[in-house]
């Protein structure tokens, strides 16, 4: 009973994971998911405050089993320090893309109107492309790409998400304390 | 006083208790070879095949609950350390693997006999770690020890390049080698720990609710040494108790309560008992599908409580009603001062009834059966002895037969199954219990894969008796071939094997051959006289010969194969160690034709 209700949650979750800062611990992660059979869709990986803390922020495929799963053989993991789940908690997420965009002359104005309404910013050009800087939620990124690729995207990359609870509420408080 | 890092290792080995490192040198373990040379206290065990030192340190740990210690050379020495470590790790084992690796500045540029060990074996180990410093080693051999030993326990790598151990520093073990150590993303639940009250008043009461209820017993019981905390929780309750391959002995299984191992090759009785059940308790185990076959249709009138130390365990195969996260020792203290005392019932007269139904049984025609063998030489040490095994159905009918009267006393490879482990394991189980008889029951498969360990027990004068179930063939998978792959038997003929006898004698060790169930006796009985060297006693058994009762893979109780001879169920049987005969028990013999009608049915179809 319990188990197909969970079943059905098929969504995407976002994790935050505060790891110590040591060679090789990226490996350690990334070889977990591949060997257990889940699912990156997306991952990055930066300092924190604490240089001897790194933050990587993992969005994973799967129901509420395979999440609680990823979460706990994370904390297996002897250089992992805590795995915050966002999916109850209220959150920002971000991510940032760079688009290079055909410009011909006829389309310009165009697409400077849809960079504006994205409030997405035009950071490098030449005669025939434009490179478009645009942050947001990943549908925000998606629309715009969508909309986008009717001039020709040559190139596109996105950073992956990263997030961060709102209010005062903080992870890596909460691995400091852990840590204490 | 400066030391080398040779040294120190040596300083730190010495300060966690190591008596005993398994090993084989090379060029990048020079320094701690040198090291070694002046070393008396710790004796360092030379082997044939690095894979047979890891297998040895963790029959050692197995045996004793201590951390086995092996080492071994970079490149080739540490990969044939691998399939060791993943043996060791697949089934919880506390083993500390030490190799060493190129200098530092060659890491990375292909040199001589470089390879990526802690790579290789991030998927095989709890943790590795690759000493980069000198003034690093003690600090990392320290966490790799309380790392391997302590929450569920498990294999730790320590890579050690050349100039690393070359290096000196000032070193003084009692001020520089860390007591305590605390790593702050690393605190596994303890012995010592707070135990989850509330969820323990819960099990509590479903085990005061329930009318069918089994114990379900594993490895971590094993580890966490509760087996007097299973026996006084069986006791006081009456349920009867079922193990795994790797929880024998958590309870003594000559004790009425024991109702052996369950799963594939599990007996009867414990399958129906668990199919039946309206409560599980599971006791340091994992729901291995070699336990649960189906896990759709496992127990499915039954409430799950799930004792484990491993949080990731809880809800990874089935969902509990009531998990407990702990030391299973710490948790049935404390369980057992909450339950109340339950006389035995109609669900254990019912389990009884299917014991008597469903014996295990083997033939008694003059013939000579792997059956005899195992318990011949359980009651030749009075089931005293430390009986470590190999894979196949050797492995099984083991697991069927050698009643363990205690934890620590059944070493196998369970969950990666490893070939070629029984007598390496028995050799280190050996080192550790002088005091015991050790003994490996082997197939003639697996025993070649290992064989060169001779060497190892004849040095050092371990009277190891290997017995070899000798059924000219790799007997379990002709079995799955035989039952699964229309007797289509691919590569599975042993006809072509060496003179086992001749062998062993060629090792330095005294070698036997037995035809007959009294011929067995004879030289058992030699065998056991002779106690400074290895013996091998060949067995010789019917090749056609397979395990029953079987769950085929991946289904459930209601298509466990019994056996479906019924010349052979005519005939007086051995069932359940004792001499049955079966014109007194109709009960079996109804079942035999039953089953035997079926299988007939099946052909005809
Ligand atoms: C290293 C390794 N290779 C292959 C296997 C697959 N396997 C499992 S049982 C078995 C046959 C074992 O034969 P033997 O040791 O003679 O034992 P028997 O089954 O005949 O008792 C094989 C090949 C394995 N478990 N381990």
């Amino acid at each position: 009973m319990t188990n197909s209700i969970m079943a059905q949650l098929q969504q995407e979750h976002t994790i935050t994971v505060l790891v110590e800062n040591h060679p090789g611990v990226l490996a350690r992660v990334a070889g977990l998911f591949a060997r257990r059979g889940y699912n990156i869709e997306s991952l990055a990986v930066s300092v924190t405050d604490r240089p001897e803390v790194s933050r990587m922020t993992i969005v994973v495929g799967g129901d509420l089993r395979v999440l609680e799963q990823i979460t706990k053989q994370l904390n297996k993991l002897v250089e992992v320090l805590k795995v915050v789940d966002y999916s109850e908690t209220a959150a920002v997420e971000r991510e940032l893309a760079l688009i290079k965009v055909n410009s011909e002359a006829k389309d310009r104005a165009e697409i400077m109107q849809i960079v504006e309404i994205f409030r997405a910013r035009i950071i490098d050009m030449s005669d025939k492309t434009f490179i478009i800087e645009v942050t947001g939620s990943t549908d925000k990124l998606d629309k715009i790409t969508g909309l986008l690729s009717g001039y020709g995207i040559r190139e596109l990359v996105r950073t992956g998400i990263i997030a961060m609870a709102r209010g005062s509420k903080t992870a890596s408080r909460a691995g400091r304390d852990a840590a204490e | 006083m400066k030391l080398s890092g040779a040294q120190i290792l040596l300083e730190c080995l010495r300060q966690e208790g190591v008596t005993h490192i398994f090993g084989y040198p090379g060029g990048s373990v020079l320094p701690i070879y040198d090291a070694i040379f002046d070393c008396h206290d710790i004796k360092h065990i030379l082997v044939r095949h690095e894979q047979g030192a890891a297998h040895m340190a963790d029959g050692f740990a197995r045996s004793t609950g201590k951390v086995g210690v092996c080492l071994a050379t970079s490149g080739p020495g540490a990969t044939n350390l691998v399939t060791g470590i993943a043996t060791a790790y697949m089934d919880s084992i506390p083993m500390v693997a030490i190799t060493g690796q190129v200098r530092t500045t060659a890491i990375g540029k292909d040199a001589f006999q470089e390879a990526d060990i802690t790579g290789i074996t991030m998927p095989i180990t709890k943790h590795n770690f690759l000493v980069k410093r000198v003034e690093d080693l003690a600090n990392a051999l320290a966490e790799a020890f309380h790392i391997a030993r302590t929450g569920r326990p498990g294999p730790v790598l320590v890579d050690i390049p050349l100039d690393v151990s070359k290096n000196l520093i000032e070193f003084d073990v009692k001020a520089d080698y860390p007591s305590l150590i605390s790593i702050p993303s690393y605190r596994p639940a303890g012995p010592s720990g707070r135990v989850p009250e509330l969820q323990i008043r819960k099990a509590a009461q479903l085990i005061a609710e329930a009318e069918r209820p089994v114990l379900y017993v594993g490895g971590g019981a094993v580890a966490s040494g509760a087996q007097a905390e299973v026996t006084a929780l069986a006791e006081k309750t009456n349920i009867l108790v079922t193990t795994t391959l790797l929880g024998k002995g958590s309870l003594d299984e000559t004790h009425p309560l024991s109702i052996g191992m369950l799963g594939m090759h599990g007996t009867a009785y414990a399958n129906h008992a668990v199919n039946q059940s309206d409560l599980l308790i599971a006791v340091g185990a994992r729901f291995d599908d070699r336990v649960t076959g189906n896990v759709d249709k496992f127990a499915t009138g039954a409430k799950v409580i799930h004792i484990d130390i491993d949080p990731a365990e809880i809800g990874k195969v089935i969902q509990p009603d009531v998990p407990i996260v702990g030391d299973v020792k710490a948790i049935l203290t404390e369980l057992l001062k909450l339950v109340a005392p339950r006389p035995a019932s109609d669900w254990n007269d019912q389990i009884m009834e299917w014991k008597r139904r469903f014996p295990l049984i083997y033939p008694d025609d003059g013939q000579l059966y792997a059956e005899h063998a195992i318990e011949k030489l359980s009651a030749l040490f009075d089931h005293d002895c430390i009986m470590a095994t190999d894979v196949g159905q050797h492995q099984m009918w083991a697991a069927q037969y050698f009643k363990c009267r205690r934890t620590r006393q059944w070493i196998t490879s369970g969950g990666l199954g490893t070939m070629g482990f029984g007598l390496p394991a028995a050799i280190g189980a050996a080192f550790a219990n002088p005091d015991k008889r050790v003994v490996c029951l082997s197939g003639d498969g697996s025993f070649q894969m290992m064989t060169q360990e001779l060497m190892t027990a004849t040095v050092y004068g371990l009277p190891v008796i290997a017995l070899i179930v000798n059924n000219k063939s790799l007997g379990m998978v002709r079995q799955w071939q035989e039952m699964f792959y229309e007797e289509r038997y691919s590569q599975v003929d042993l006809q072509a094997s060496p003179d086992f006898v001749k062998l062993v004698e060629a090792y330095g060790g005294v070698g036997f051959r037995a035809r007959t169930p009294d011929e067995l006796d004879e030289v058992l009985q030699k065998a056991k006289a002779i106690t400074d060297r290895p013996v091998v006693i060949d067995c010789l058994i019917p090749t056609s010969e397979n395990v029953y009762p079987m769950i085929p893979s991946g289904q459930t109780v209601d298509e466990m194969l019994v056996k479906t001879d019924l010349e052979a169920a005519k005939a007086s049987v051995h069932a359940d160690g004792e001499e049955w005969s079966f014109s007194a028990e109709e009960a079996v013999l109804s079942h035999y034709v039953e089953a035997v009608n079926a299988a007939q049915q099946e052909k005809a179809q």
